[in-house]
């Protein structure tokens, strides 16, 4: 396994409390798979992605549990250099907004060859070259001549593709995509979508692609965590998680998304709000906007249990959850 | 106007409020905004403009809900803006009941103001936060200078729990409420004076899944109970598909299709219909995966937009044709009534497609040689 993410907690320290933003995830992706994490905000998918590049902020975060093993080594019990050689050359990570990750006075052939300046030791020429071919890679057009342009030259879509090529540059065996088409228009990210997709199977690589676009991930990936407050709710390959989800979140998300059956009907939503992570509930954080809550919700948290061989649903009622639809 | 002053529960105020049907309540006619473009030295003059709206007509009935769709850059956000008169247009006309008040100052805006409400994207930023959700909401009746009786504070309270707040909420300020709530706020706000027709601005696009469905549910309600009009931007075809009974697709200031929704939906006529709607995913698996239209690049800069028809740069069907002559919004044959396309080569009526349509001539370029001209 490349990427195994085990028990892991990560909570905030702030003035209010303590904010308990992971609560034990648990999520593994192999070599050329892509595995989506599916969140509304304040479920804790985009820290879970900062504690595996170690790029959270701490403090006020802490890791207080856990594991986060890559190739079979514990991330979390390496020191500072040894960890920043692995974060800059085995993983890489997109951004939703690429305009503020990338440096606005630095021309972006710059800022893709620093990777190899940097740490491949190359020269400022090499570099630039190979920053050439990058960009023609992720099919910019008329690279040569748009290398020494600085990103405020080029549109959402191209920047979000110049991040992909800094990601890829030292070709890394896992990439994290944080969002990376939420901020770009529907043309432009089927465009965006279809270039990661494509260059992820050809070099071979584990995706971890955090969004909270259904559709998205139908498209692209292989298998689905559903995470919400700070929990994994549901895992699954993704074709069944659309047919039959197996947690009552889930399913309330499927349903929320208008069809074309049922034009100006009332949309089914979920009641209420996402829990505040300084007090959740006890029980099943779902338990207060869930239809099918009972006692037992309200006092145990369910454990994910195994729903068949390759899905999990952390719900006391699966077993209905599954046969209502 | 009249019966702002009454106090009748928003949710009993039936359709009776435009006997005159007959005529639109909104009637746009070539609407225009450029937007100058200075630069020189020493002396500062207009070099060029951008086209942000360049020439749109539609109308909008009592009670409907027309959708305005399309990319960003494309003049809808600008469009809505025009028709609230928060700008003022370059040419063209918005005639609101009768009244052209394209030009119109603020005297004789005062009534109408009123009667016209906008709900913003940003529920963060469209709030003052040092203002009490009571006194935001009741701000309109103030500037109107409009007493129901009973109270401003009870018509508040009144409108927090027809948009599904807590009435007692009242003295709380914005920072206390999720992103959802905001936009209630904002909904009540824009219902507070009982308008004829509200503009919402992507109302929806900045909340998470689970809450969308929420404000879209009350919008709907809203525009039931009380009978107003919406003129609804959104980027989001589905939601749109869901909320509004016509829908027009806008492209660099431009409509380029307007129609029924279904009529839209299942039988889009222009070419960059059919790409937008292939382009959105399919949440529904079991639907048969439909061909890709892959556009190339991205749209043109609205400052020297393409001759002719301006999707023709990123369109597979275009012709010589298309460069010099504009295409006019018409009825195209085969067509329902009010199914407006302009496109001098229309695609066939329907959704399906046998094969897929790639266009990205840096794609092509890659393939066959490591060239490529296009500037994007």
């Amino acid at each position: 396994m490349l990427l195994e993410v085990r028990d892991l907690h990560v909570e905030f320290h702030t003035r209010d409390g303590v904010a308990k933003a992971v609560n034990g995830v648990n999520y593994s992706v192999a070599e050329g798979e892509t595995l989506a994490v599916l969140g509304e905000s304040g479920s804790g998918k985009s820290v879970t992605a900062q504690a595996v590049m170690g790029i959270l902020d701490m403090p006020p975060g802490k890791i207080s549990s856990g594991e986060i093993l890559f190739k079979d080594q514990d991330l979390l019990k390496l020191k500072g250099e040894e960890r920043r050689k692995i974060r800059g050359q085995e993983m890489a990570m997109i951004f939703q907004d690429a305009l503020s990750s990338l440096n606005p006075v630095l021309s972006v052939g710059e800022q893709i060859g620093e990777l190899f300046t940097v740490h491949r030791g190359m020269s400022r020429k090499d570099a630039k070259a190979k920053a050439v071919e990058l960009m023609d890679r992720v099919r910019i057009p008329a690279a040569k001549e748009r290398v020494g342009q600085y990103p405020h030259q080029f549109s959402g879509g191209m920047r979000q593709r110049i991040m992909i090529a800094m990601a890829l540059a030292l070709e890394p065996s896992l990439i994290i995509a944080d969002e990376p088409t939420t901020a770009l228009d529907v043309t432009v990210q089927a465009q965006v979508m279809d270039l990661l997709a494509e260059l992820q199977r050809e070099l071979n690589m584990g995706l971890i692609l955090i969004t909270h676009d259904l559709g998205v991930v139908a498209d692209v990936a292989d298998k689905i965590a559903v995470m919400y407050a700070g929990r994994i709710v549901e895992t699954s390959p993704v074709h069944e998680i659309y047919k039959a989800p197996a947690h009552p979140y889930t399913k309330g998300l499927l349903q929320s998304i208008p069809r074309l059956d049922q034009k100006g009907q009332e949309l089914y939503a979920i009641k209420g709000l996402p829990p505040n992570l300084l007090r959740i509930p006890p029980g099943c954080a779902f338990n207060p906007r869930c239809p099918m809550a009972q006692d037992v919700c309200r006092t145990d948290v369910p454990p994910l249990a195994q729903v068949s061989e390759t899905r999990q649903s952390a719900c006391h009622f699966w077993k209905e959850t599954l046969d209502a639809r | 106007m009249s019966d702002n002053n009454t106090t009748t529960k928003a949710a009993s105020v039936p359709q009776q409020r435009d006997a005159e049907t007959a005529t639109p309540l909104l009637q746009v006619k070539n609407l225009a905004k450029h937007f100058p473009i200075k630069g020189g030295f020493p002396i500062r003059r207009t070099v060029g403009a951008v086209q942000a709206v360049d020439g749109v007509t539609f109308d909008v009935n009592a009670g409907e809900s027309l959708g305005l769709v399309g990319e960003s850059g494309c003049g809808k956000s600008t469009t809505g803006r025009l028709l609230t008169r928060l700008l003022e247009p370059t040419a063209g006309s918005v005639t609101y009941r009768g009244q052209d008040i394209s030009h119109a100052g603020r005297k004789q805006l005062a009534p109408i103001r009123s009667e016209i409400q906008m709900i913003f994207q940003d529920p963060y930023a469209s709030l003052n936060p040092r203002q009490t959700v009571g006194s935001i909401i009741a701000s309109p009746m103030e500037i109107n200078g409009i007493n129901p009786s009973g109270g401003r504070e009870a018509r508040v309270r009144e409108l927090l729990e027809i948009v599904g707040l807590n009435p007692e909420h009242y003295n709380r300020f914005p920072h206390e409420f999720s992103g959802g709530q905001r936009q209630r706020i904002g909904v009540a706000r824009a219902i507070a004076l009982e308008p004829k027709l509200i503009i919402a601005d992507e109302p929806v696009s900045a909340l998470d899944v689970s809450i969308q469905a929420q404000v879209v549910n009350l919008l709907q309600k809203v525009q039931k109970e009380m009978g107003i009009a919406f003129v609804f931007i959104a980027h989001d075809l589905a939601i749109v598909r869901h909320f509004s009974q016509r829908v027009a697709v806008m492209y660099l200031g431009k409509i380029v299709e307007i129609a029924d929704r279904d009529s839209l939906y299942l039988r889009p006529r222009h070419p960059y219909t059919h790409a937008l709607m292939s382009a959105v995913p399919e949440a529904d698996i079991d639907v048969v995966k439909k061909e890709r239209i892959r556009l190339e690049g991205d749209v043109p800069s609205p400052i020297s937009p393409p001759s002719g028809c301006r999707f023709r740069t990123r369109c597979w069907k275009a012709q010589d044709k298309c460069a010099t002559e504009e295409p006019p919004l018409v009825q195209i044959s085969g067509n329902l009534p009010g199914h407006l396309t302009a496109c001098h080569f229309p695609e066939d009526p329907t959704t399906e497609r046998t094969q897929d349509i790639i266009l990205d001539p840096a794609l092509v370029a890659l393939e066959d040689e490591p060239a490529g001209g296009d500037k994007a």
